[in-house]
């Protein structure tokens, strides 16, 4: 199968390869798939308490090339963005960057629950509504 | 400086000069490594220079009609093909008569089992194979499953052989047939066929055998094996694509079989169709030149294989290869590199032609089922890769092949959660996954 030069380029230099803090409150960390599936993601964020902006991010990914591709590029998009910016990155988003072919969009799917997998560690860490995404981190 | 001069030196430097990219990035790799290095054996062969060499007159001068009896074209042609049935013959101990000429083993495999289980009808309904046979056999068995014959799929044990006390106690009073691979084309494991074979003859039952990957690799004699109807094809042995033939015992017992292509009653009336002169030629020189040479050459593929085995074996941890080891082809190995999965594995050595045992690209996503049939959990499957090695494979290819695998299964470790949870001592088996 012919990969496209972004999916080459993320597999052979990773972005942000490596794990954070799990036991620190700004931490969220997501853990999504499965080994028999052959994918397994772990996307982790540093969130500032204050801003609520994504300060850092991490991943390991076992799978193939594409789902290397789609969590390296999820961390490179949640960095910078508030918990409610990085909750509208969708998979058909990464999928385009990507140029996925059909057979590969389960992983960018993946990708995207990791994001929201990690996202939700966080609020559910910090007390935060799911709904409203209104901090009550600070009154701790 | 005349113009054709000028064209010529231009062409010369162009040539200089590609000549150049080329011996660069060959002087930066050791002698004899060339890429891309094929390593994938068990699926098809590059053809032998001999072969073709053989082979070559039969598509030019010697065109005639192998069945065309009155005349010097015919009788040339025939000559060829009755000179290949011979070194066919010869290569796995039977007589010439004896050998079926088709199109390949796929055609073999269905001509076998169809060819039997309608000749044989009245006897029995009961065909007895195994799990880990190649598609050929197992799609054919399924459709005579619909036309109301009854198969029996065995099991193999952890180490991918079959258990000859299974299969002992499989067989019916129905029982027809049992077709067993000889080498398993993912695995490499050579069955017990000799013992399959003697209990068939015991039991009265017909006794078949894809032995595609076997025959020019390992001895094989239908006599000692006591085989009675035997499938392979040319271009796994270093011969043309589009030619096989089928052995059929004649005496002890006398097999007959139910022809499945009609139209000139060619190959003694079980395969007609005009014969592959040229196709045929290259599968009596490739079985020649297999036999010739095979002694030597299990010598020199057995010493690579286990090369390779030791050279990941000496720097990787949790690897383990599939298959049993003591009963196993020279050329293949069939190792799991655990936490790392096969495609990624294979995209980061994309100057090697080998195999996976994940079928991620495939629309399925279903891994091996062979590697499946060992036990193995999908994740491990999905770890896996075939090393086939072949005749014209050497030392130094081995050596790149191998330094290159570890240092991207090394890569991908580093970026696999899953090995980073084993090293710090996680039970991935504890985990409650999200299956997906």
């Amino acid at each position: 199968m012919a990969y496209s030069d972004k999916v080459v380029d993320h597999y052979s230099n990773p972005r942000n390869v490596g794990q954070l803090d799990k036991s620190s409150d700004e931490v969220g960390t997501g853990l999504v798939g499965a080994p028999e599936c052959g994918d397994v993601m772990r996307l982790q964020i540093r969130v500032n308490p204050e801003t609520q902006v994504i300060e850092d991010a991490k991943f390991k990914t076992f799978g193939c090339g594409s789902a290397i591709a789609s969590s390296s590029l999820a961390t490179e998009w949640v960095k910078g963005k508030t918990i409610a910016e990085a909750m509208t990155i969708s998979n058909t988003d990464i999928v385009k960057e990507l140029a996925l072919p059909p057979v590969k969009i389960h992983c960018s799917v993946l990708a995207e629950d990791a994001i929201r997998a990690a996202i939700g560690d966080w609020k559910k860490k910090n007390h935060v509504s799911e709904e409203a995404g209104v901090a009550v981190a600070a009154a701790h | 400086m005349t113009d054709q001069t000028a064209n010529e030196m231009e062409s010369t430097s162009s040539m200089a000069h590609n000549g150049l990219v080329i011996s660069q990035t060959n002087e930066t790799l050791p002698e004899g490594v060339h890429l891309p290095i094929y390593m994938d054996n068990h699926a098809t062969t590059p053809m032998d220079p001999r072969v073709l060499e053989a082979m070559l007159p039969y598509f030019g001068k010697i065109f005639g009609n192998a069945a065309s009896r009155n005349h010097q074209f015919g009788w040339e042609a025939e000559q060829a093909v009755d000179l290949a049935r011979e070194q066919v013959a010869k290569l796995i101990g039977c007589t010439p008569k004896e050998i079926i000429f088709t199109s390949g083993a796929t055609e073999s495999n269905n001509l076998a089992i169809k060819g039997i289980a309608e000749m044989y009808r009245e006897k029995g309904n009961h065909i007895i194979t195994q799990v880990t046979e190649h598609k050929a056999v197992l799609d054919t068995c399924k459709k005579l499953e619909k036309q109301g014959y009854e198969v029996t799929y065995l099991p193999v044990e952890t180490d991918g052989l079959v258990s000859v006390e299974k299969l002992k106690a499989a067989i019916t009073d129905k029982t027809i047939l049992v077709t067993i691979m000889y080498a398993n084309n993912e695995i490499g494991v050579i069955q017990p066929i000799a013992e399959i074979g003697k209990l068939c003859h015991e039991k009265g039952i017909l006794f078949h055998t894809d032995a595609v990957q076997a025959v020019g690799k390992i001895p094989v004699n239908v006599q000692t094996d006591n085989i009675d109807v035997l499938s392979m094809t040319a271009h796994k042995i270093y011969g043309p694509k589009g030619v096989g033939m089928l052995y059929v015992r004649r005496r002890n017992p006398r097999v007959q079989i139910t022809e499945q292509i009609n139209g000139g009653g060619h190959e003694r009336g079980m395969r007609s169709g005009t014969l592959n002169v040229p196709g045929i030629v290259g599968l009596g020189k490739a079985c020649e030149i297999a036999g010739d040479e095979m002694v030597a050459e299990t010598a020199r593929l057995t010493e690579l294989r286990d090369y390779l085995k030791a050279k990941f074996e000496n720097v990787l941890d949790y690897i383990h290869v599939n298959g049993n080891m003591d009963h196993h082809l020279p050329g293949n190995l069939n190792m799991s590199f655990v936490h790392v999965e096969g495609e990624s594995l294979l995209m980061g050595i994309n100057d090697i032609a080998v195999s996976s045992g994940s079928a991620c690209t495939s629309a399925t996503l279903e891994p091996s089922y062979v590697l499946k049939a060992l036990g193995l959990g999908d994740d491990v499957a999905h770890s896996s890769i075939r090393f086939g090695l072949g005749r014209f494979n050497n030392k130094a290819e081995v050596d790149y092949v191998s330094d290159k695998v570890i240092t991207v299964v090394q890569h991908l470790r580093e970026m696999s959660p899953l090995y980073e949870m084993v090293k710090e001592g996680i039970d991935l088996s504890k985990i409650e996954w999200a299956a997906h």
